[in-house]
């Protein structure tokens, strides 16, 4: 049991607080989940000036202590110390948006109450000075009882003086447990967090100008839509664009140390697992990490802009007529980095079949794992030339690829919400926060813990299946003398033929069958899975040297290649979002229907791309 | 008036909010984005497609609503412009 002093950092959401959870934390980050909940707890470590050491949790945003989400459960359990697993925070640290005094004070009025030492931290004072907006910060104090510090936490202003006031905080009084949230009436509360807010406020005029005057152009009925779809085109061009550099240096680097080892060690049965197995099976995932984190960028720097949810306004209509809301986007747009992120991402969806809708076509949103099996694929089998002078023909499949997963989720919600999920939808109500310049030291931070989690699993998982399949595909050796090919004779191989006849009516190989049962473990396995394949049948040293790009090409039929594709837009998920879906429902029942779905919509999709494109004579 | 038919960028005053025409966990919602009788607030936007949703700055907020619940809050147009 940890008896470091805990402080748990709270407050309405857009107040600031992840940005100043990192001004007072720094890189000392650890990324958990709650026992029993799939929400996420962020904590750091800080040392206050005196020595003592704290911890600090970042607690998700929420606007009252009455929960509507799962998430804003969590908050409300861990201040009132019921959490499991948490203990009673020794201190709060109450974050407010100054622009917004009279909205978030509310809170901060219901978390006053609760009586635990408490500091407030009047975040984005220099927005609120830009705004016209200037604030008696002593006079604050003095209405509230407690203690009030400025701060900018983008800019890091105000952090040592928040630093000392939670020094005389934690352990000025024994922080008692409040046991259940007092019953307070939501009407008298902002009626006074209103009265507060026009007492301390010195001088106002005049109402975020910058923000408004962005959304006249963002929001536009003509030019929103567009920009929004401009963005998202950039970005899947600039994820294969701008990574071609950094994807060459690492296949170099991979090369240079399969040949380094195979220089310094005998032929033998552990030269061959390493070589092929281990480095070149991991090698060919690592490879896509330069994409992956081009991905997350703009998607965090969406998010960190403010600009995340004016793309939920746009969408919701459309969101709308498929019985979803524009809130479900947020999450289906994190899918496309990642399904697990994404599905985490909906507990701040209200409404449980909106939420469970969301969470069953998320994996339909193509997640950064596929794009290795897209990418290969598509250098193989597409040729590089550009279509109506300024579009790359590969980027456009690409695109397609994304557009169709997309199409395929609208009408599986559709669907869903006809039938198993049927009933009215809750709406669409949320709040527009201003828009910020994303901080880079906030952006590089998260890019940061995106890429361990993924050279995680590719050390992990992606490894172990690797290696397994490399043994599997190398025993048992044929026996001397035999002229059939070596794959032929192993266990792999036999799987492999065992199942090739359910997928040749797609046309599907054997290979491919072989690449798809390591690909249920992680997708991106499906690469290295094909690259030891093809490296086993090759069997000669100098087809090493050849990319799997290379040794692909001409090895399938375009149907055939355009139908994996197709298959992996809708492929059931990995192992890693099943267990993820199971955890967020609460049983089997829902992650077994989407497999379900999900294996039949692959199959048919793949198959009638397989058809269609062999009539069509590709 | 209703806000939903409110015209754009025309400052409004809230004088009354129907809150038994909607579900306890939506007036709670509204309640904590700011609504109340008594602010002030503005449409500042349409959605692209069918008008719908609408921004609409509350007090010093900016929110996005559907029509369903704009349609329950009644508002006054300030008199000079």
């Amino acid at each position: 049991m940890n008896t470091m002093p805990m402080v748990a950092l709270v407050g309405n959401p857009n107040a600031g607080k992840s940005a100043l959870f990192n001004a007072l934390t720094g890189a000392r980050q650890k990324v958990g989940n709650y026992p029993g909940v799939t929400v996420e707890r962020k904590s750091g470590r800080l040392a206050l000036p005196d020595g003592r050491p704290l911890e600090l949790v970042d607690l998700p945003g929420t606007y009252s202590l009455d929960p509507v989400s799962p998430d804003e459960a969590v908050t409300r359990d861990v201040i009132l110390g019921t959490q499991a697993g948490e203990r009673l925070p020794s201190a709060l640290v109450i974050v407010v948006d100054a622009t917004n005094l009279d909205n978030h004070l509310r809170f901060a009025l219901q978390l006053i109450a609760l009586g635990l030492p408490t500091v407030l931290a009047l975040n984005m004072i220099d927005m609120a000075e830009r705004d016209g907006l200037r604030i008696d910060v002593a006079r604050l104090a003095a209405e509230l009882g407690i203690p009030v510090i400025p701060t900018v936490a983008v800019r890091r202003k105000g952090i040592d003086d928040l630093v000392m006031a939670l020094a005389a905080a934690v352990g000025s009084v024994v922080a008692v447990r409040p046991g259940t949230a007092p019953e307070m009436d939501l009407v008298a509360l902002q009626r006074q967090a209103r009265t507060i807010s026009i007492a301390a406020t010195i001088e106002e005029h005049g109402v975020r100008r910058a923000s408004h005057m962005i959304d006249r152009v963002a929001l536009h009925p003509i030019a929103g839509p567009i920009i929004l779809a401009s963005l998202m085109f950039v970005m899947f061009q600039a994820v294969f664009a701008w990574s071609e550099a950094p994807v060459g240096w690492i296949e170099q680097l991979v090369v240079a140390l399969q040949n380094l080892i195979s220089a310094n060690m005998p032929d033998n049965f552990l030269r061959g697992l390493i070589v092929e197995g281990a480095i070149g099976g991991v090698g060919a995932v690592v490879v896509f990490l330069p994409q992956i984190l081009i991905l997350f960028l703009f998607i965090l720097i969406l998010e960190a802009s403010g600009y995340m949810v004016r793309a939920a306004f746009l969408m919701d209509r459309l969101m709308a007529r498929v019985g979803l809301s524009g809130r479900a986007f947020i999450p289906l747009l994190s899918s496309f980095a990642c399904a697990i992120p994404g599905i985490m991402a909906t507990r701040t969806i209200d409404d449980p079949r909106d939420r469970l809708t969301t969470i069953l076509i998320a994996p339909l949103m193509t997640c950064s794992a596929r794009l290795p099996v897209y990418a290969v694929i598509i250098a193989a089998f597409i040729p590089d030339r550009t279509v109506g002078g300024i579009f790359g023909l590969q980027g456009l499949v690409l695109f397609g690829l994304y557009m169709g997963g997309i199409v395929g989720a609208l009408g599986a919600a559709l669907l869903l919400r006809s039938t198993v999920m049927r009933g009215a939808s809750h709406g669409f109500l949320m709040e527009m926060p201003k828009y910020q310049m994303p901080i880079l030291r906030d952006v590089i931070l998260g890019l940061w813990q995106r890429a361990l989690i993924f050279l995680k699993r590719a050390g992990t998982i992606i490894m172990a299946s690797t290696v397994i399949l490399w043994l599997l595909l190398t025993f048992p050796q044929p026996p001397a003398g035999s002229h059939e090919p070596p794959i032929d004779y192993s266990i792999a191989g036999r799987i492999a033929n065992a199942i090739e006849p359910a997928v040749r009516p797609i046309g599907f190989n054997r290979d491919i069958a072989l690449a798809l049962i390591p690909a249920m473990a992680a997708r991106e396995v499906a690469v290295s899975a094909l690259g030891t394949v093809y490296s086993i049948q090759g069997g000669d040293e100098n087809q090493q040297q050849h990319s799997l790009v290379d040794r692909l090409r001409g090895q399938w039929p375009l149907p055939t290649a355009l139908a994996f594709l197709v298959w992996f837009v809708f492929a059931p998920q990995c192992i890693s979002t099943i267990a993820v879906v199971r955890r967020e429902t609460n049983g089997w029942k829902w992650p077994a229907f989407m497999m379900g779905y999900l294996f039949a919509l692959a199959y048919l999709a793949a198959g009638a791309t397989f058809w269609l494109a062999t009539a069509l004579g590709l | 008036m209703h806000l939903d038919l409110l015209p754009l960028r025309r400052k409004a005053r809230i004088s009354k909010i129907d809150w038994d025409q909607l579900e306890d966990h939506e007036a709670r919602r509204l309640r904590e984005l700011g609504f109340d009788e008594g602010v002030s607030v503005e449409l500042l936007h349409y959605g692209p497609m069918g008008k719908d949703p609408l921004a609409c700055r509350v007090g010093r907020m900016t929110i996005a609503l559907r029509r369903k619940h704009a349609a329950v809050i009644r508002v006054i147009p300030d008199e000079k412009q």
